[in-house]
Formats: C-alpha cells, structure tokens, sequence
C-alpha cells in the first residue's frame, strides 16, 4: 500500500494504482473524459491535469502512479490554470450549439466546461467542421464536429466490444473518428458508445430529436430480452418510453446494455400494438368490452372442460414472460384440472423432466465468469444469445483464459479461442463423449461404470483431446451449455455428459438461460409435472384448447408446423399478447396485455437473482398487466386462491419462505448416460451421404438443419422495433453451407435456393461459408422467412430454383 | 421605556387630542383635501383617452407573444426547449422532430395565454431570439381556447410586425 495527500486529506492506495483513483477512493473530483473505470487508460484528453509537489508540470491524474509521499493538488493556483487552459482547447473546435444537441443537459463537456472552465475564449479564428458518416441505423454521428477525440468509443470497440470498429483517422486537427470505409458499426453492444461519448459527437439514432433529456423521468427496470436481467432505466415522458440507459448493477450488467435491451423500446408503441380485447366472430374480428371477452373466454374453457375433460385444454407461455404471470397461469391451469402447461417453447428433448434436482441455472454468479480460467462452451450462439455474457467472457479470456468451443457453427466470438471443435448437431453428444473420454485419460481419473460404457466406443479427435488438456490445465474451469445445446434433440444427454465433464475437472457447470425467466419458470411451476402435457406433447397430440401467454406459435416454438396445425385445429384458441399478430388467423379471443414496462413483475435471471420491477408508464390503451387478466380469469372460472391485489402478493406467495438458492440444480438424476450416436459424417474428406438409412428424409440434397433464433428475432418487442429491424442482424436469414456442397449442387453464393422441411418449402438466398460442418445447413428460427419450416433440428433439403423465380 | 417618558408621552398624548379636536371643529382636514382636488382640477390633465389615445411604451414592453423567422423566410425555432424548461407558469408545450433536411425543428409550439403571466423569461432564454413578446397587449378570445396560440398563429404574428420586432430587438441589443 502506498500513501500519499490529495488537497491535504492523506489516502492509502494499493501499488499500481493512479492518482485518478485514489482521488475516486478518497471521493475528490477531478474532471476528466478520456478517463472511464472500464476502459484502459488514453491520458489523451489532458483535462485531469492536478499539480504534484516537486513535479515540474502539472501531471495527468489518470495516468500518473501513485508514488509514496506524493502530494498533490487539484485546486491550486497551476491545476486551475492548467485545467481552464486545456477546457479552452478543447472548445476551439467544438461548436456551441448545445440548444440543438441532443447531448445538451447531460453533456460532460457541458458541466466541466461550467465548472472549470474560463468565461470566454479568444479563439477567432473558423471552426473546424467533419462530415458525417452513415455508421448504421444506431448511432448518428450527425455532427461529428463535436467530437472531442476522447477516444472512448474506440476503445470501447477493442475492449469490451472486442471488435474494432470505429477508429481515429489522420493526424492532429484533421484527426477523425469513422468506421472502416462504407462499414456500419454492427456490434450487439454498440450502443454503449453513446453513453460514453462525454459529448454529443455519437448519439442515438431513434432517440434523435424527440426529447431534452430533463423532461425525462428515470424509472427502474430490468430487461425481458435475455437470461441476464440486466438493469435498466427506462426513460419516459408523457406516459411514453422515449429511451432506454443502464442502470449500474456491477453483479449483473455492469454499466453496459446490449443494443437488444436499448433500442429495443421502439416495439413498445409499434403500431401492431393490440389495445382491446378482441373476439372472432362469424370470421371477423370484433372489439368488445373486456367483461365480455373474460366471460367468453371462462365459458369457452368451461365448455371444453365439461366436453372434453381438463386435459383438453393446454397452456404455453414464452420465458419472456414475468414469474407472476408464469406463476398464475400454471396455477389458473392446475385449478382446471389440467397440467398442461409449459414455458420452454424451444426445448425438444423433455427426457430429464422429473429428473432434475432442481431448476437449470447459470452454476455460479454471474460476476464469477470473469473469474474463470477455463471454459467449454457447448452449443452456444455466445455472442448473439447472451451478449453481456459473451463480453463478461471476453474479458476473462483477456486475463488469460482459454475459451474451449463445442458447436455446429463456427461464428467469430471476437476473442481468441483456444480449441474448437465445430460438429454436425447430431454429432454434439459424441464431440462432447470424446472429450470425457479425453479428460479421463488427462487426468487419470476413473470414469463411474455408466459413464465408462458410454465412452467406450468413441475415439477421441485431436481436438478433444485439446480440449480436455485444455480444462485439466486450469484451476477454475466453467462448462456452460447454450441454447443451441438445451435445444438439441438430446439436450439431457449432452447435460449429462457436460455435467461428467466438469465433475472430472472441477468445473462450475451451468446452462445458459435464453430468457428473462428460463430459471424462474421452474420455480413458477411453470411446467407440466408428472401428469401434465410439455410444450412437444401439447402439439404432437393437439388439444382442443391452448391459452398463448405472449406466444407467437410460428416463431417462438420449437416446430412452427407442428404449432401451427394444432392451433388451426383447436376450437378455441385464447391468445393473451401485446401486439396483434398472426393469432389473428387462428385464435379466437385475442387479449391485450401489457409488455414489460407497463406491468410490475419479477425476472429471475439465470444466476437465480429475482429482480423485481415496476410498470414505468400506464398499459397503452386497454391492455392490462398479464397477473391482473390471469386473477380475474381465475375468479370467473371459481378457481380458489385468486385474490391477489398486487404482483408483490402473488410473488410473495409464490417466493416467500422459498430458498431461491436451494431450488437451483443442475443435476439430473436417473436418466441413463447412452453412448451417443457415431458420427455422421466423416470429416477432412468428402460428407458421407447425410441421414440415417431407411428415414423418411434420405434424400439427395438433405442436411441438418443447424437453427439459430436471430438476435433481434428472439421476442415478441425486439421483432418489433423499428431500428433493430434495420441492422445487419436482422437481415433475412440466408441458407449458409460449405462451398464444397453448394457446388455439388449447383448453386453459387447469392443464388436463391429451395429449402423444403416437411411440407413447406421457402426461397431464401444461399451463402457460403466454409466452417460449416460437412452435410449441414444453418437456417434460422424465429423468422418470418424461415416460419413456415418444421423443427430447428431436423433435416431440410436444399434445392437449387430451376429458373422458375416466382 | 423609563418612568420619566412615560410621563411626557402621557402630556403629549393629551395636547394631540385638543390640536385634533379644533381641527375637526374648524373643517381643517375638508378644506386640506378640497385643496388637494383644486390643485388637480386647475393642473394640466394626464389621464390617456383610450382608445384614441395611447400610452408611450417601451421597446422592452412585453405583450402578447410571437414566433419570427429569418429574412430568409427560415423560421427560427430550433426546438431546444430552453424557454418550455424556464417557463414558471408551464404555458409552453413543444414537441420535436427531425425535418426531412436534417435540422431540428418544432413539430408543436403552443403557448397557453390563460396560464401565462408575461415575465418574459422565454424571450430571454431563447438562443436564436426566436420566440419574443410584442407591443400588442389588445388582443382578446371570445372563448377559452381562443386564448391558445398555436405555431401558425405565432409565426403570423411574427411575420406581421418583424418590422417593429425587430426595431426593439435592436434597441435593446446594447443593453443586453
């Protein structure tokens, strides 16, 4: 520890540290904007010069290292001078015209320029102006003369974004931050870069114009989007959202949120927006009053139940709903007498069911993954699926950990990794048998007798055996399964083995979640239960009744085919949603409810924190928070218990006495390890003719379909927001195959190609890339275009068009 | 207060009440103020004939509102709010867009005439001397809502009396 004087107040630090943050430690201000606490450090605005005793020039206080006995100044007469000095360059060139700046009122240049700089400048002489550059339908860079060239965004781009995409061009006064030429910024986590910006330079493109940022009120809320929670603060004036910032939680988000969480809001006031409750009558939708579409839906339910008996009737909610409404959903159905009820839309393999020990979860707290010095990440779409996460991993890479890789697709996670073995999907569990195998061997450790025969057929690869020296090299190892793994046809297998493999190297073990409540359903009684019906059963055999909880049957569930022929063939067809979408064609009562800033609710994140949260603005039009429409529905239908007055009661009854902690297990007990299937396909030469022999879909031109769901794709409010729909990541998905293939077929890159699974056939461009497993094919969910397909693991068979383009 | 000048105050007190009563005897205070009225009715007569006449007002005189453009025909509004965050009586609503050329721009200016109370803080906070307040104090509305000025009326009225906007402007400027 060091000691040193800062204005007199004496202040220990620890060795290596900056006068920057023993002043932090010691709560003594000193202007800055180049300096961030996240960010490494530039010294490149000179704005924090302080006077040091016996050092000749005033010194930058974020770059300058505490040294024993130090004495240092920030109000002395040099500091002043030095300070005022530097705030007059820095507004030589930067136009005063904050009246029109969408950064006015909560601008740093602003404050520091009130607070330590002069009254007038002397400067005479023409400004200097940059032109803008289109970098995206994000970020406006309208007036890039404003620019200070703190360098913030840059170095956010390297550090935490891992990409670097914005950079500073030329030299000296010509000096400009742009994007490489004609590229837009596409990080996931890009608009970061405008909380940073110390000045107006780098703005929100949607934001822009619509509001001074003192008509705003600042209200809490936590993100629906992903398994994170991530805390927000939604920002609303006139009963509207207007924007959206992070609020600071270093456990969870830090203080970043990923574009998905930002811009996302713009979905909230989308046109499609359902307001009244809404019966289909003789084909036509009628508006009517809520008492009346709550009596109809009681009596239609009534009537399936007399009819048809309870387990006719069948619920499915997305994990982005909120516990309460997961909760009083289950309990709503339960009161009906029937089971059916699920919340994990996307899962396909249902064997663990009954099994687990407990809910799936992340395995550690979030904040543990920067600790962690190895990882096998298995089946993940890491940066588009959990982009704080993926960040949170970056950032231990950097630190020196190895990133070990299990999936079918080989997508760039913008830091190094160290071993990767990039499988068909039905070769996951085998990749995954060998590197137990592996493990085993490196650590000499005994397999138990199960484990031991499912392995023993399979030969290690090269890669495995990396791997696995890979996670016996470390002391703190995390195998984390995606969604692409929880998804897979044999999800409990690969948890299986995942959970071998990090029993044998001391691993924390956790699974990814998708949504904001993927942990929490389990604690909801979201799910069916040993009698009940789970969201594939639902569909295979169809039901005469479902109640949609937030569903979108063709983009949010595993098989959009199999979804949508049972709901065309059920007879009623309740679809609770914000937004009016395709319910329209097969629903019968559409009921609008609130989406997640006009409701009170509780998240619980995949690290098992429950964050709860208050509706920020008032439902628009009629909508009603999801809990209330659930309780009135459970009074009309006589199920006892329903009298909750607020969320916090229904959360309470659900959550108080409950050991949140004792509830999370990742443990599955009593499904046999199998040893998995032999690989497919061979690798390094030409694919084997894909598929089983004898199968239905042994056809030339077959392939496994590889489904990703597209970022801006994964919920109902992101597939909804307008400037999200216009990045990179939310093009059309294109069908992307290894070359080799594409020219055994006879298409080009960029041709428009045939994909048919099942019955459906679409047209979608073709693409190559040569990281794509031999006899695969990635084809994203969730989509419009690619809705009409049949399950995310399957196989589609790709056609070239025959010049018949229709 | 001493014993000795509670004594006095009681002697003077009493010397005051005679000195009263001869004055009322004697009509002293009717003819002070008669000769108050006389004075007035022989000087020369200030009361303004309105409406033929008119007062002389200031060039900082502030009346009813309005919005003005440039000489180019460019309004002048940016929309930067300043003078809806200053206004004490909350008679000012904006709202704004981006317009198609890229500049910002008021898509709504509404000033509230019923709330206002004239204090002239909008004028004064404006950067582009933009909103100002005018010469005009007769101006009526048969209803409520006649009273809610709207950006067109404001612009009108702006356009009006540039002319005389702009002479006070320019009075004013070497006091600013």
């Amino acid at each position: 520890m060091i000691n040193l004087e800062i204005d007199g107040k004496a202040v220990e630090t620890e060795h290596g540290s900056t006068v920057m943050d023993a002043a932090n430690k010691l709560g003594v201000y000193i202007p800055h904007f180049c300096y961030h606490k996240k960010l490494s450090i530039a010294a490149s605005c000179r704005m924090c010069l302080v006077e040091v005793e016996k050092a000749p020039k005033p010194l930058p206080a974020c770059a300058t290292p505490v040294a024993e006995g130090m004495k240092v100044r920030t109000h002395s007469e040099i500091a002043v001078k030095a300070q005022k000095g530097v705030m007059e360059f820095l507004l030589i060139n930067h136009p005063l015209d904050c009246p029109i700046c969408d950064q006015g009122g909560e601008c740093q240049l602003q404050d520091i320029a009130m607070g330590y700089g002069g009254c007038e400048s002397r400067y005479q002489e023409p400004k200097r102006s940059v032109m803008h550059k289109d970098i995206g339908p994000l970020i406006s860079t309208g007036e890039m003369s404003r620019c200070i060239h703190c360098t913030r965004c840059v170095r956010f781009g390297q550090e935490i974004a891992g990409m670097m995409e914005l950079g500073m061009a030329f030299r000296g006064e010509h000096s400009e931050i742009m994007s490489f030429v004609n590229s837009s910024v596409d990080s996931e986590l890009s608009g970061n870069m405008i909380d940073l910006c110390p000045v107006g330079a780098l703005t929100s493109k949607p934001y822009r114009y619509t509001a001074r940022n003192w008509e705003l009120s600042r209200r809490k809320s936590v993100s629906p989007h992903d398994g994170l929670g991530s805390n927000l603060s939604v920002q609303v004036r006139d009963n509207k959202v207007l924007r959206v910032a992070p609020a600071e939680n270093e456990a969870v988000n830090e203080c970043w949120i990923s574009d998905k969480d930002r811009f996302s809001y713009e979905g909230l006031n989308a046109p499609e927006r359902l307001t009244k409750p809404m019966i289909k009558q003789d084909g036509k939708w009628i508006e009517v009053e809520w008492q009346v579409a709550l009596e109809y839906v009681s009596n239609g339910l009534r009537q399936i139940r007399t009819a048809s008996g309870a387990e006719q009737i069948a619920a499915l909610a997305t994990p982005h709903s909120t516990l309460e409404e997961l909760y009083l959903l289950q309990k709503l159905m339960r009161g009906l007498g029937s089971n059916n009820i699920d919340y994990r839309l996307r899962q396909s393999d249902f064997s663990a069911d009954g099994k687990q020990d407990g809910a799936p979860w992340l395995g550690m707290p979030v904040a543990d993954i920067n600790t962690r010095d190895r990882f096998l990440i298995v089946g993940s779409f890491l940066r588009k699926d959990h982009p704080l996460l993926a960040q949170r991993v970056r950032q231990a890479v950097k630190k020196g950990a190895q990133a070990n890789i299990v999936h079918s697709i080989d997508d760039d996670l913008l830091m190094p990794v160290a071993n990767k073995s990039i499988v068909a999907p039905s070769d996951l569990a085998n990749a995954l048998a060998q590197i137990l195998k592996a493990l085993a061997a490196e650590k000499s450790a005994a397999l138990s007798v199960e484990a031991q025969k499912a392995v023993e057929a399979v030969q290690p690869s090269a890669q495995a055996r990396a791997i696995a020296h890979s996670l016996a090299s470390g002391e703190r190892a995390a195998v984390l399964l995606g969604n692409f793994a929880q998804q897979h046809p044999q999800a409990s297998q690969i948890s299986l083995l995942a959970g071998q493999i990090a029993g044998l190297c001391g691993a924390k073990f956790g699974f990814l979640g998708e949504a904001a409540n993927s942990a929490g359903g389990y604690l909801a009684g979201a799910v069916p239960g040993a009698t009940g019906m789970n969201a594939a059963q639902m569909l295979a055999s169809p039901r005469k009744a479902y109640i949609l909880l937030n569903v979108e049957p063709e983009l949010d569930m595993h098989d959009p085919q199999l979804a949508m022929a049972a709901m065309n063939a059920a007879d009623m067809v309740v679809a609770l949603s914000a937004y009016k979408h395709h319910a329209t064609d097969y629903a019968d009562v559409l009921l609008p409810i609130a989406p997640f800033t006009e409701t009170s609710g509780t998240f619980m994140n995949t690290e098992g924190r429950a964050q709860s949260f208050r509706g920020a603005v008032k439902p628009l039009g009629e909508a009603r928070p999801a809990w209330k429409v659930l309780r009135v529905l459970g009074n009309l239908l006589d199920v006892a218990g329903f009298d909750f007055d607020s969320s916090e009661a229904v959360r309470d009854e659900m959550l108080s006495g409950v050991k949140v902690a004792d509830k999370l297990n990742n443990r599955i007990s009593g499904v046999a390890l199998q040893s998995p299937p032999a690989p497919l396909f061979q690798r390094g030469g030409h694919p084997v003719p894909p598929l089983q022999k004898g199968a239905a879909n042994e056809v030339s031109g077959g392939f496994q379909r590889v489904a990703d769901v597209p970022i801006y794709s994964a919920d109902a409010v992101v597939r909804r927001a307008a400037a999200l729909q216009k990045t990179c990541d939310a093009a059309t998905p294109c069908v992307v195959m290894h070359s080799s293939e594409m020219q055994k077929l006879g298409v080009k890159p960029g041709d428009t190609v045939k994909v048919t699974q099942g019955k459906a056939t679409v047209r979608l461009v073709a693409q190559a890339n040569d990281t794509m497993p031999a006899g695969t094919a990635r084809v994203a969910a969730g989509h419009h275009a690619t809705a009409g397909l049949g399950a995310m693991f399957g196989t589609i068979i790709v056609e070239p068009v025959n010049g018949d383009r229709t | 207060m001493d014993a000795d000048s509670a004594v006095g105050l009681v002697d003077g007190k009493n010397m005051q009440m005679i000195k009263n009563f001869f004055k009322t005897f004697l009509l002293f205070e009717l003819i002070k103020g008669m000769a108050v009225t006389g004075r007035y009715f022989f000087a020369r007569k200030i009361t303004v004939q309105y409406p033929e006449e008119k007062t002389p007002q200031s060039f900082r005189f502030r009346g009813l509102h309005a919005q003005r453009r440039y000489a180019s025909g460019e309004e002048r509004c940016i929309g930067c709010k300043l003078c809806e965050a200053i206004c004490p009586a909350l008679a000012i609503k904006i709202e704004v867009a981006e317009r198609e050329d890229g500049t910002r721009r008021t898509t709504r200016y509404d000033i509230d005439l019923t709330k206002c109370i004239f204090c002239g803080f909008c004028e004064e906070s404006c950067p582009v001397d933009a909103i100002v307040e005018t010469r005009i104090f007769e101006y009526h509305g048969e209803k409520r809502g006649d009273l809610y000025y709207t950006k067109p009326m404001l612009l009108a009225l702006g356009g009006k009396y540039e002319e005389q906007i702009a002479k006070d402007r320019a009075a004013d400027a070497k006091y600013r």
